[in-house]
């Protein structure tokens, strides 16, 4: 995508939506949709980015858009990318048109996993993409399979015994690529080359595609508004959130110059704060570790016998 | 009228074959006992290349409806099927289908809801989604399975809301009968082609569905709904007796079985409509005036004719094949009641719940209940709700 072609163009995500100042969610769909143009329908589960956007009578989405529950994005989409598979072998439909469904991970990774999982099993030519915020922030920061270790929400909370959620997320980008599709990537809120170039990519491969943004929360991560892109960038320097793309199985990692220690991202975000008190150190240490031999595995999943020497 | 085709088809099979000549653009489904064939059947109507229809064999019955609520703003005509735990799964979509004013059509095969877990017929499963905003049409067997189903594609498209058709499990669903179905050309005839007015494919229009409404907008468009579900009840009858021009096979919102001068009146939905019939012409034969009232739209309900058509009868009886668990009647003694309420409350109406997860019901249960009627008729106290054929 030519960013001086892009801005020419006409808005297709537009501004008066009731987003936050500094959200990231708003920031995925505007140049999700940059980069797949006009002839794009979108659907969307429930949660911030449908809650913000579609207040009736008013609408942000100037695409053929559609939400009918919180769960169920991927089938609603694949839904209308059968009607138009339809009318395309029947010869009532020429038009080229891009499939997006966007969901945020706890419509993703938890309650929305089994239609993603079908829709993609089933091979509908359309594109999912998560704006992943690593809660649910639509009710209220809670944990959800996406939320970080150590992270405080509200229904994992840091108390006076606990501190924060005390399991690791779960690889969802690794449960998509298992399905075997021909395009899964990672990306994040604050590089919207990066992240428009895979956008273009996914559309331009038939079949079901997977796009897991990192999208920081000002609200929910706790931090100013401003910093949105900072700690989406910050994320990929620690490798708290390494972004790459798997094509046909094959994986290509955008590596940082220099790998920064997590405690440079963490500490960007008030949702990490009580790490930093001395008595949690060796959970801190724990999420290090942890974050270091996830990059070691997917550098290995990438030139596997390379990483084994 | 148009040329019939005679065919020996289980009421599954007549859906199926319903839904081949409908040739909807989408079908998503998910297979559950007893309706499993319905969908296997359409399949295999797909992999010959008998339909244009786009199948998608989803993973479950929730995003079989959330495909079919995809495919159809999307714009196409889309059609599926299930049954019980497959409907309870998808009520939450089924409440939003109706919001949106989808015309999609399903058929239900009829089938008790868990727990204790059970495959056979009982009227819950449908009962349970009453309150959603579908049309629902009950099947007596499976000729009148197709007729409906047939109908519910015009009825659906002309009023803006999805159509549940049901048939009993496997009393119908696996039961072979003689049936007559129309030639294919017939039946495109008869539902035309769907126009959709506003939809997802329409790039010179760029609609939003399913926005977030309010305080400000929700009520007016539930108030929307409602009015549409009024005004079904004169499209359902113009299509009835538009395909009763085509067939010979009038529908309107009820049957009625020697009502005229009926005095001992029942009120049975689906297949118990026919057993009752069998033991109504042996009571007519020894001179005793029993009819049938057998409701076919349970949605809208047809409250004014239902009280209009039971002024003359001295005693009801209304049997429910489910239960609400309100500890009072079953869900359609209730309705009935409330219909007489305002025109004829001066009659006995028993309530008979009976047939539960499949439990048999024989004319000789007709025959007990058409007893206690007669007794009520002539002022003798019965119990206002029975257990039919439960062992106590």
């Amino acid at each position: 995508m030519n960013i001086k072609e892009a801005v020419k163009q006409k808005e297709l995500f537009t501004g008066g939506h009731r987003a936050c100042a500094g959200c990231g969610a708003a920031i995925v769909a505007r140049q999700v949709l940059m980069a797949a143009g006009p002839n794009t329908v979108v659907s969307n589960a429930t949660g911030c980015l449908e809650v913000v956007s579609t207040i009736f009578p008013y609408t942000a989405w100037n695409v053929p858009f559609i939400h009918s529950a919180f769960e169920n994005a991927a089938a609603t989409i694949s839904g209308a990318e059968a009607l138009y598979q339809s009318w395309r072998r029947q010869g009532k439909y020429d038009k080229k048109v891009n499939f997006i469904a966007f969901g945020g991970d706890g419509g993703t990774y938890d309650i929305g996993l089994q239609s993603l999982s079908g829709a993609m099993e089933r091979g509908h030519n359309i594109l999912y993409v998560c704006y992943n915020n690593e809660a649910y922030m639509n009710t209220g920061v809670q944990r959800s399979g996406a939320t970080p270790k150590g992270a405080d929400t509200t229904t994992a909370p840091v108390g006076k015994v606990k501190k924060g959620k005390e399991q690791y997320r779960k690889d969802l980008t690794a449960i998509m690529v298992a399905h075997g599709i021909p395009y899964a990537a990672q990306a994040i809120v604050g590089n919207w080359r990066d992240l428009t170039s895979k956008v273009e990519k996914a559309l331009s491969i038939e079949g079901p595609k997977f796009i897991n943004v990192f999208q920081p929360c000002r609200l929910g991560w706790s931090y100013k508004p401003e910093l949105t892109c900072e700690i989406g960038r910050m994320a990929v320097d620690t490798c708290a959130w390494p972004i790459y793309e798997v094509v046909n199985g094959q994986y290509k990692i955008t590596k940082p110059r220099e790998k920064k220690p997590i405690a440079d991202w963490l500490k960007l975000q008030g949702r990490f704060q009580h790490l930093f008190k001395p008595e949690n150190k060796a959970l801190l240490d724990d999420i290090q570790h942890a974050a270091d031999r996830n990059w070691e595995e997917l550098l290995k999943k990438e030139a596997p016998e390379k990483s084994e020497k | 009228m148009a040329k019939s085709n005679i065919l020996a088809r289980t009421g599954n099979e007549a859906m199926a074959e319903a839904m081949r000549q409908v040739n909807p653009d989408v079908v998503a489904a998910y297979p559950i006992t007893p309706a499993t064939e319905i969908v296997q059947i359409f399949a295999s109507f797909v992999a010959d290349g008998l339909v244009d229809t786009e199948f998608v064999p989803v993973e479950s019955e929730h995003s079989a409806m959330s495909a079919c609520i995809g495919a159809a703003s999307a714009g196409g005509r889309v059609m599926t099927g299930t049954s019980s735990q497959g409907l309870a799964l998808m009520a939450e979509m089924l409440y939003i289908a109706a919001g949106l004013r989808l015309p999609i059509v399903l058929s239900d095969v009829n089938r008790a809801l868990s727990s204790p877990i059970n495959i056979h017929c009982d009227h819950s499963d449908t009962m349970m989604v009453r309150d959603s905003g579908w049309i629902q049409i009950f099947s007596e067997n499976a000729q009148e399975a197709y007729d409906n189903m047939v109908q519910a594609v015009k009825i659906a498209e002309a009023v803006k809301l999805p159509v549940v058709v049901t048939t009993d499990g496997f009393i119908i669903s696996h039961g072979m009968e003689r049936i007559e179905i129309l030639d294919d050309a017939e039946v495109k005839k008869f539902i035309g082609d769907y126009k959709p007015e506003h939809y997802l494919l329409n790039f010179e229009k760029p609609i939003t569905v399913g926005a977030l409404d309010l305080t400000d907008y929700y009520f007016e468009h539930k108030r929307q709904e409602i009015e549409a579900m009024k005004a079904s009840t004169p499209v359902i009858i113009a299509v009835g007796s538009e395909f009763g021009k085509k067939t010979g096979r009038s529908y309107g919102l009820f049957e009625k079985y020697k009502m005229e001068d009926a005095e001992a009146v029942m009120i049975a939905m689906g297949s118990t409509a026919g057993t009752a019939k069998v033991k109504i012409d042996e009571l007519r034969a020894k001179g005793l005036k029993a009819g049938l009232l057998k409701p076919r739209v349970f949605r809208p309900f047809p409250k004014e004719e239902i009280a209009d058509a039971l002024k003359g009868a001295k005693a009801v009886a209304v049997m429910d094949r489910s239960d609400s668990m309100n500890a009072q009647e079953g869900p359609l003694c209730l309705e009935v009641k409330a219909a007489l309420y305002d025109k004829a409350a001066n009659k006995p109406v028993l309530n008979y719940v009976y047939g539960l997860g499949g439990r048999e019901i024989k004319p000789e249960d007709i025959g007990t209940v058409f007893d206690d009627l007669f007794e009520a008729s002539k002022g003798k106290e019965k119990p206002g709700v029975s257990y039919l054929g439960v062992r106590e």
